[in-house]
């Protein structure tokens, strides 16, 4: 071991911490993906168009949650009007 | 009834032969009957690894097939009375491991075996799916490096649900960890992945750590699995892995970094 690299293993983090940090991330999403149905981007698009007809909304306005628990699976939409809603028709 | 492990990883070049061949020497040296099967069709490398490619007559797909029956495909270990290789097919594309093939084939073996060692190919294709479809335990070979860590955690989430435990809602597979080329000096410097991290993150039993070696390569080189040589560090953790996974309660060790003495400092070791 050079004299180097003694200074390199004082360093607060080495990489591992990094990967680490980006691993739990990437997992957990991962997981959370795997049980989801596989419908579901396609219903978020869907009802996106559908309130589209009657008011102006973002993209990003409609969120659908899946969770699973023991016994039931929950399937949460959550959709933000914008404040001035401008009505279609 | 034989109880079949499936050595699996999603990822390749982590050691899954390597494993198969180590741990199937390893239970059969206990006495137990064993049995490895290479899935890997078309890109067998088993029967290299246990050092018995050139007795390669009939393969796993000529029984599936019924071209040949067991006993004629299945190899005896020359350095192990109860150890027996059945290899992969070098020429047939991996289409030709049917689900009820594979099955007649471990239903038959299981009449005469204790354990059953399936060798996964890489990947999350037919040949992989069919090794684990069947599976009772897996042991999940990962490096500690974060695509392996990350694959390993999808072939965890795949065994849960497209198994055949999983489908008939029998007792879940049991998984176990089985980490190598670990590396305690860069594990210590804070370049790798802890087995802390690691366990951390894919929450499992921790089969065996396995530490980066050279006999790993020197045994490929003379097709003798790496537990036969008893001598160095990745053989001996293999031993304790096999231990392990009968039931010996055997404190791990190769993961703190070791210190050199003066000689081996001078010379090397």
């Amino acid at each position: 071991m050079g004299l180097l690299d003694l200074f390199r293993a004082s360093r607060a983090r080495g990489s591992a911490t990094v990967a680490k940090e980006r691993l739990q991330i990437l997992v957990a999403h991962d997981r959370a993906e795997r049980g989801r149905p596989s419908y579901l981007p396609k219903l978020q698009r869907e009802i996106i168009e559908v309130i589209r007809k009657y008011v102006e909304i973002d993209m990003n306005a409609v969120s659908v949650n899946y969770e699973q628990e023991d016994t039931h699976e929950i399937l949460e939409l959550n959709i933000i009007l914008p404040e001035t809603a401008r009505h279609r028709a | 009834m034989a109880r079949i492990i499936v050595i699996t990883s999603g990822k390749g070049g982590v050691g899954k032969t390597t494993t198969a061949a180590a741990l199937a020497m390893g239970l059969a040296q206990q006495g137990h009957r064993t049995a490895v099967i290479d899935f890997d069709v078309g890109l067998r490398n088993l029967d290299l690894i246990m050092g018995c490619e050139r007795r390669v007559v009939y393969d796993f797909v000529n029984v599936i097939n019924q071209e040949a029956n067991l006993n004629q495909a299945l190899i005896r270990d020359k350095r192990c009375d109860s150890l027996y290789v059945l290899p992969a097919s070098q020429t047939r594309d991996k289409e030709a491991l049917t689900k009820e093939g594979v099955g007649r084939v471990l239903e038959e073996l299981s009449q005469g075996f204790d354990y059953i060692v399936c060798d996964s190919p890489a990947g999350i294709e037919h040949g992989a799916n069919m090794a684990m479809y069947f599976a009772d335990d897996a042991i999940v070979v990962t490096n500690p490096e974060v695509s392996s860590v990350r694959d390993s955690d999808r072939m965890l989430g795949i065994l849960s649900s497209k198994s055949r435990r999983a489908e008939t809602n029998a007792e879940p597979i049991r998984e176990y960890l089985l980490l190598t080329r670990y590396d305690p000096l860069r594990v210590q410097n804070g370049d790798m992945l802890s087995v802390r991290d690691v366990q951390e993150i894919l929450s499992l039993d921790l089969l065996g750590v396995v530490p980066e070696s050279k006999a790993v390569l020197n045994a490929s080189n003379s097709g003798v699995p790496v537990i036969l040589d008893r001598e160095s560090d990745a053989g001996q953790a293999y031993g304790d892995a096999v231990g392990r996974y009968l039931g010996e309660d055997v404190p791990h060790r190769f993961l703190e970094v070791q210190k050199k003495g003066f000689f081996s400092r001078l010379f090397g070791g």
